[in-house]
């Protein structure tokens, strides 16, 4: 399960690092959707201070949005999804494969995002370690439980419209936690955050395990 | 094939039709008068009796279309196919009724029409859910009939332990931010008040009950009829091409 997990993240990395479509697009959106908070909300009454755990994880939360249908999107192509099924890999490994490579572009994402907060919010930085766990639980979340509903809404003809809206509602206690943990790493008191980072790995777990489970069916019967 | 149908109604139903009305009837007569009027909220808390058992109906219609989409996937039978849908389309209805209800309570009772009280934003989230769940449904079932359902199905199974998560995890992030929780409900009531309430819950039981029947029959016959247009068409080609009406 493992190794074929290694095998279709590596894949789905590959044509990342070909294509450059998360490095050339979906890198240069959450920028912009950062400098559109700040247009939206006037820099000069500190609301972005202290609200920029919060546009964070919304900035986070859209960028899942695109990695996921792009995800998905190189499946439907050309009866790949046909191919896959034929591939002899363990359904559960191509779950964790895909979800792999998603979190490896969202953790990407973040780490730019992390830098434009910093530097464009003036945010401070005072629990680097509750900050990076809770990045990786919510990331976690966000690839198992995004992979799991993008694929049950790939290869349909509104597949773009209806991903939002059925992922998004799913992953409210996703952004609840992980800006509550982040608020608690960003100038408030880190102990405060460890409960909410709790609530992240296991949701991330939650999510890891039903798709593991549930992948096979899918991926037979759609 | 059997003769058409032109109403989805059978003895039986009709019987819980007349029961629901009555029902209805009944609540109207203790929730606006034989009820006594509460002492901090006065006449406002009369749409509790209404309120509270929408909710309750429309968290059990979720659990419901939970239920229906495991059966499903273990059974693939027809029936529980249409049960989920059915049963998500009511409870849609259910937990609109539900926010507007409790909207027009919150505004004498809160001074606002909204607040982020857990209960409605976990609620909304829960209107959300079920439409998201619906469309993905609508557009399943166009997707042909030899791969059909799964998705649907899995969003389906999923549906309950969402609510769930959302709910507990909004619950806890309001509960931090409130300083004073309002606590709507009297924690005490009693007499006519508690069975006034008890008799809103049965009645809006028997509505949703009712209500249910018939969407999973008129979902069945949706089926009956999807399935028959082929045959028809069927028969259409092969009298065009002069072969026998049959089946080959």
């Amino acid at each position: 399960m493992f190794r074929d997990a290694g095998l279709v993240a590596g894949k789905d990395l590959r044509i990342e690092l070909r294509s450059r479509v998360t490095l050339q697009q979906v890198l240069p959106f959450a920028v912009l959707v950062l400098v559109i908070f700040g247009l939206a909300l006037d820099p000069d009454r500190g609301f972005l201070g202290r609200a920029s755990a919060g546009l964070f994880w919304v900035a986070v939360l859209f960028c899942t949005l695109l990695a996921v249908q792009r995800a998905v999107a190189v499946e439907s192509a050309d009866g790949n999804r046909d191919a896959l099924r034929l591939s002899g890999l363990d359904p559960a490994g191509i779950f964790l494969g895909k979800a792999t490579a998603v979190a490896a572009q969202l953790l990407a994402v973040e780490v730019v995002l992390a830098v434009g907060v910093v530097v464009m919010y003036g945010v401070e930085v005072t629990g680097v370690v509750l900050l990076l766990a809770s990045a990786l639980a919510a990331t976690a979340g966000l690839a198992a439980a995004g992979t799991l509903y993008g694929v049950l809404a790939a290869g349909l003809r509104v597949t773009d419209t209806l991903l939002p809206i059925l992922l998004l509602p799913v992953l409210s206690p996703v952004l609840i936690g992980a800006t509550e943990a982040f608020e608690a790493a960003l100038g408030g008191v880190a102990s405060d955050g460890w409960p909410w980072c709790g609530l992240l790995v296991v949701f991330a777990l939650l999510y890891l395990t039903f798709g593991t489970l549930a992948f096979g069916t899918l991926l037979e019967e759609t | 094939m059997s003769a058409p149908h032109t109403t989805t109604s059978s003895r039986s139903t009709r019987v819980l039709g007349v029961l629901s009305l009555a029902g209805l009837a009944l609540l109207l007569g203790y929730a606006l008068w034989w009820s006594p009027p509460d002492v901090v909220q006065k006449d406002s808390v009369r749409i509790m009796y209404v309120h509270v058992p929408t909710a309750i109906v429309a968290f059990s219609a979720c659990g419901i279309t939970t239920l229906a989409s495991a059966m499903w996937l273990r059974k693939r039978t027809e029936g529980w196919w249409v049960l989920g849908a059915a049963s998500a389309e009511v409870g849609l209805l259910f937990t609109g009724a539900c926010l507007v209800t409790g909207s027009i309570w919150g505004r004498p009772t809160w001074g606002t029409y909204w607040t982020w009280d857990p209960r409605i934003t976990s609620t909304t989230l829960l209107f959300i859910l079920l439409i998201g769940y619906l469309a993905l449904r609508r557009v399943d079932s166009e997707a042909g009939a030899a791969h059909r359902g799964t998705r649907s199905a899995i969003v389906g199974v999923l549906l309950f332990p969402n609510v769930i998560v959302v709910h507990y995890s909004v619950d806890w992030w309001r509960s931090l931010h409130q300083t004073a929780t309002i606590t709507r409900l009297d924690p005490s009531i009693e007499g006519t008040m508690l069975f006034t309430l008890m008799l809103g819950i049965v009645v809006f039981a028997l509505v949703f009950t009712w209500l249910l029947v018939h969407r999973f029959r008129v979902g069945w016959l949706e089926e009956r009829a999807a399935g028959g247009a082929l045959d028809a068409a069927l028969v259409q080609r092969r009298a065009e091409a002069g072969l026998a009406g049959g089946p080959a």
